[in-house]
């Protein structure tokens, strides 16, 4: 199977080349759409998993530790994509790096991007399910399915690539789909801003990674994931405050993470993304690619763990962001703004993680992650989808009843997301508590913990929040009518003077079930046809079909279990069942030993051997386990989970005018929160204006200089032909005419030779000859007149 | 009978001139310099006789004139050359004496062809114009 992980990402690709070409085209109907798109998908997963089975149970035990690298392992199909080398010889002796400028294409099968392509296929054929419903009715079907398989095919280049261009490659490539998809309803104003906005945000980070792909080449001469990590080895470690080449190569890294991964400052784009249809939110912004920058972090950890420094900035951001994040998303009404802000959260949790390495944590967040908040957001979509596109959480209430699988499913990812033990969250969470807690990296560790701890608190709170104005309490839907959208439509209807119930969406919008014309809000079933008859919508709350609930139900399980596979030491009594980690551990550069194991003499090399380490870090495992601090750690963060379960239904159910009271009291907090802390704000007055300043500036210099140039270089060609078109028409054409006019002049008195009388050209022609005999001759003549005469 | 008495004189009193004096043959023997004025009044002749007449006819046998003056020159080149071929070759010179007349024979036989070709024409344009007067052919003009 490892030999054909080249058509894990190509199959996608397939899939979007048949239904983007084809799609207009053919007027291909949507189950042939889905059946493709959905089938490549499926191909994929196979695939994966056949991979999967080989590396770890088939492939040589002996190499377990190396990558399987397709360039090098003997992989037949591979080739050289940028050949460097000859081209670079006139460099000189500075030529030496530059020589080896061999860009191969090929894919890197190890642990890691293992797991990351399990994640992605897994999930993102769950969502291709999902989609097949939601989409049903779409004018651009089969755009939507393309650019998906789009950007599978680029999220798999990414987590698969082998070296940096081949995972930039799919970085730039999965921003473009996340581009083209944001913007998919590109009618919609919002729409188009949201696109235009995550692709700018994008590329500023995206700027940071160039630089810093050119400084890992400049540094290593070579962007092989394989050999930077061994060439990274031979380099000291950047202590803390120290800020040398490792630590701004790791800055340019981490400037690209912020960006993909949306963190603190580059987050905005994220929320303003959840104007794409809500399976694109699940896929692109909730489960993959928005966890890019945690996995590229995780993958170049050789380098970020050479800067002590960088450590700790990374862990601080993904620190502040998850605990911004999750204020902003206490009081935001929108669904699924909500989960935007729950994502940047949960990512600000798997980079502080990273940051205080636990890379395996912040990955195995990463991976149970993807599966409940998918879940969440497909749910999302599906009580979207039920409430005939309403959004706002307001309008909701009540929906247990009429959207049973559905509720039941966004159950378990609310449980797992909160952190209750079972679930897959709660694992993962933990143990990226519990690493910060006790990382040894840098000290003051515990501050963040503290932090980190609260903000699952608030994580346990808006997610109740969101259950209990979703699902629970009463039936608002029926008193209030619809918003977002339906608002304008309202409005509309109100400035024409209909009634509520005649107002009609302008625009389906991200409600591909609506068609332009179609009413919008919840009305009872009571309602008849109106005297135009047509039916006013009488509907309930709807439960989505079975193509949405079976991927709802596959992630609901998956929320559940996946976090069965990394249990830590100290809940299975010092049995090591933390396979997750086992896993991973390989892929993991050795730097930051505990000092015992220094003392044991296992780092005198710089870095130890892999496998020496994989069996000396189990072992610690072990002894970690039997911290007690650990239970405690547990049981507090069990205790806040439910804390924040708790205060949310008090809040939210028990007394609904609670949030009211407290917005008050707390009003400062609460505008904060609800503006977002002023962030986009911010950007916008002193970022974005600032810059459209500068921009009028550099216009007025343009106006004036060269603007001024170019208008003078215009007015001196403009006076030179003046000068030469003078010249032209006095000069030149005067001598022309002059020409002509002498000559006809002249003809005037030549033609009259030409009587037509041919004795005269004959007369004239033998008076000629006569004259040149004459002339010639004379001499001749002359002597002979003389001979005669002299005789 | 005058006009055969004065032929038979004319053609008798050179015989008899040279009976009486022989050395008289050699003084009225005719050399090149005799034939080349021949030759340059019938060339003449022929201009003249180009240039003056009106009717097409009289300008063709003109041109015959012309024709046959410059035959006459080349005959008599011929001949002197035949005549001073030793003296001639003596000099270096390379002497062919029968160049003249080859070439003569071809300028009669072409002006027999431009004679035929002339006079198809002159009857052509007689049938056009009914006249073969030249100064009312001319339309070659301004």
């Amino acid at each position: 199977m490892l030999k054909l992980v080249w058509l894990i990402p190509v199959l996608p690709l397939l899939g979007f080349l048949f239904n983007f070409l084809l799609g207009r085209g053919l007027q291909l109907s949507e189950r042939t759409v889905s059946i493709v798109a959905c089938g490549v998908i499926l191909g994929s997963m196979l695939l994966t998993f056949g991979a999967f089975y080989e590396y770890h149970w088939s492939f040589n035990p002996a190499n377990e530790d190396n990558p399987y690298i397709t360039s090098r392992d003997g992989f037949p199909n591979s080739f050289t994509w940028l050949p460097g080398g000859p081209a670079h010889t006139s460099l000189g002796k500075d030529a030496g790096k530059l020589a080896n400028f061999n860009i191969e294409w090929s894919y890197q099968i190890d642990q890691l991007s293992l797991v990351m392509m399990f994640v992605v296929t897994f999930v993102g054929f769950w969502i291709h399910v999902f989609a097949t419903g939601y989409m049903h009715g779409d004018k651009g079907y089969y755009r939507f399915f393309a650019y998906l398989n789009l950007f599978m095919f680029m999220m798999l280049l990414l987590v698969m690539g082998s070296n940096f261009m081949i995972m930039f490659i799919g970085w730039e490539g999965v921003g473009l789909c996340s581009y083209l998809l944001i913007g998919y309803y590109f009618t919609r104003q919002e729409a188009a801003d949201a696109s235009k906005k995550a692709f700018v945000v994008n590329r500023i980070g995206d700027f940071g990674m160039v630089l810093a792909i050119c400084g890992v080449f400049a540094t290593f001469g070579t962007l092989q994931f394989h050999d930077v990590a061994t060439a990274a080895a031979a380099y000291q470690t950047e202590h803390l405050w120290q800020f040398g080449l490792m630590s701004w190569l790791a800055l340019g890294l981490f400037i690209g993470a912020t960006g993909k991964s949306a963190q603190i400052p580059l987050y905005i784009w994220l929320p303003d993304a959840m104007a794409g249809p809500t399976p694109v939110s699940a896929l692109i912004h909730a489960a993959t690619m928005v966890t890019a920058g945690v996995f590229m972090v995780t993958r170049t950890n050789f380098i970020f763990q050479r800067s002590v420094t960088m450590m700790m900035i990374v862990a601080l951001v993904g620190c502040l962001t998850a605990f911004v994040a999750a204020t902003i998303g206490i009081t935001q009404t929108d669904i699924k703004k909500v989960l935007a802000y729950s994502t940047v959260s949960q990512l600000g949790y798997m980079f502080m993680g990273a940051g205080v390495g636990a890379f395996i944590g912040a990955i195995f967040h990463v991976f149970t992650h993807a599966f409940f908040k998918a879940l969440l957001f497909l749910g999302s979509g599906s009580v979207i989808h039920g409430m005939h596109h309403e959004q706002e959480m307001p309008r909701m209430g009540g929906l247990q009843k009429y959207l049973p699988t559905t509720y039941k499913t966004m159950l378990m990812g609310w449980l797992a997301i909160c952190g209750i033990i079972p679930f897959a969250g709660f694992f993962s969470k933990d143990e990226i508590l519990w690493k910060t807690f006790s990382t040894s990296v840098f000290g003051g560790s515990k501050i963040l913990w503290v932090v980190g701890f609260i903000t699952a608190g608030i994580t346990a709170f808006y997610m109740t929040r969101l259950m209990a104005l979703t699902f629970w309490g009463e039936e608002r839907f029926r008193k209030i009518h619809a918003g977002g959208e339906a608002d304008e439509a309202y409005a509309s209807a109100h400035d024409k003077g209909l009634a509520d119930h005649d107002a009609a969406v302008a625009d389906p919008g991200d409600r591909p079930m609506h068609q332009p014309g179609e009413h919008v809000g919840a009305h009872d079933k009571s309602d008849s046809l109106d005297a135009h008859g047509v039916s006013h919508a009488h509907f309930e709350p709807h439960e989505s079909p079975r193509s949405m609930t079976l991927p709802l139900l596959v992630l609901a399980v998956g929320s559940v279990v996946v976090g069965w596979v990394g249990i830590p030491h100290a809940l299975t009594g010092g049995a090591n069942l933390n396979f997750f980690e086992r896993w991973l551990e390989p892929v993991i550069a050795k730097v930051h030993e505990p000092p015992r194991l220094e003392a044991l003499g296992h780092s005198s090399a710089g870095v130890t051997s892999a496998t020496a380490a994989t069996a000396e870090s189990a072992h610690a495992g072990a002894h970690e386990a039997t911290d007690p601090m650990e239970y405690v750690l547990i049981l507090l963060s069990l205790a806040i989970a439910v804390g924040g379960i708790l205060l949310g239904r008090l809040f939210y159910l028990k007394r609904p005018d609670l949030p009211r009271v407290w917005a008050q009291k707390l009003r400062p907090l609460y505008t904060l929160s609800f503006n977002k802390w002023y962030w986009d704000w911010l950007l916008d007055v002193k970022g974005v204006q600032a810059g459209k300043a500068v921009n009028d500036a550099l216009w007025k210099v343009d106006a004036a200089v060269v603007d001024g140039g170019v208008n003078g270089a215009g007015w001196l060609t403009r006076f030179w032909a003046k000068v030469t078109g003078w010249w032209d028409k006095w000069v030149i054409d005067l001598a022309v005419n002059a020409t002509g006019f002498v000559t006809k002049v002249g003809s005037y008195v030549l033609r009259t030779l030409q009587t037509g009388f041919w004795q005269n050209y004959a007369l004239l022609f033998a008076l000629g000859l006569f004259v040149i005999l004459v002339y010639y001759v004379y001499p001749a003549i002359s002597t002979t007149i003389k001979g005669f005469t002299g005789r | 009978m005058i006009g055969i008495i004065t032929g038979a004189l004319a053609y008798l009193a050179p015989v008899l001139l040279l009976q009486a004096e022989p050395s008289f043959a050699k003084r009225f023997e005719p050399t090149l310099i005799n034939f080349l004025m021949l030759s340059f009044l019938l060339f003449v002749v022929g201009v003249a006789g180009v240039l003056s007449r009106r009717n097409i006819i009289i300008i063709f046998m003109s041109i015959e004139l012309i024709l046959n003056a410059v035959n006459l020159n080349l005959i008599a080149f011929s001949r002197y050359l035949e005549i001073n071929k030793e003296a001639l070759t003596a000099k270096g010179l390379v002497v062919n004496p029968l160049a003249g007349p080859v070439f003569t024979i071809f300028i009669i036989v072409v002006a027999a062809a431009e004679a035929a070709v002339g006079l198809g024409i002159v009857i052509a344009m007689f049938r056009n114009r009914e006249t073969v007067a030249i100064d009312e052919i001319d339309l070659l003009k301004w």
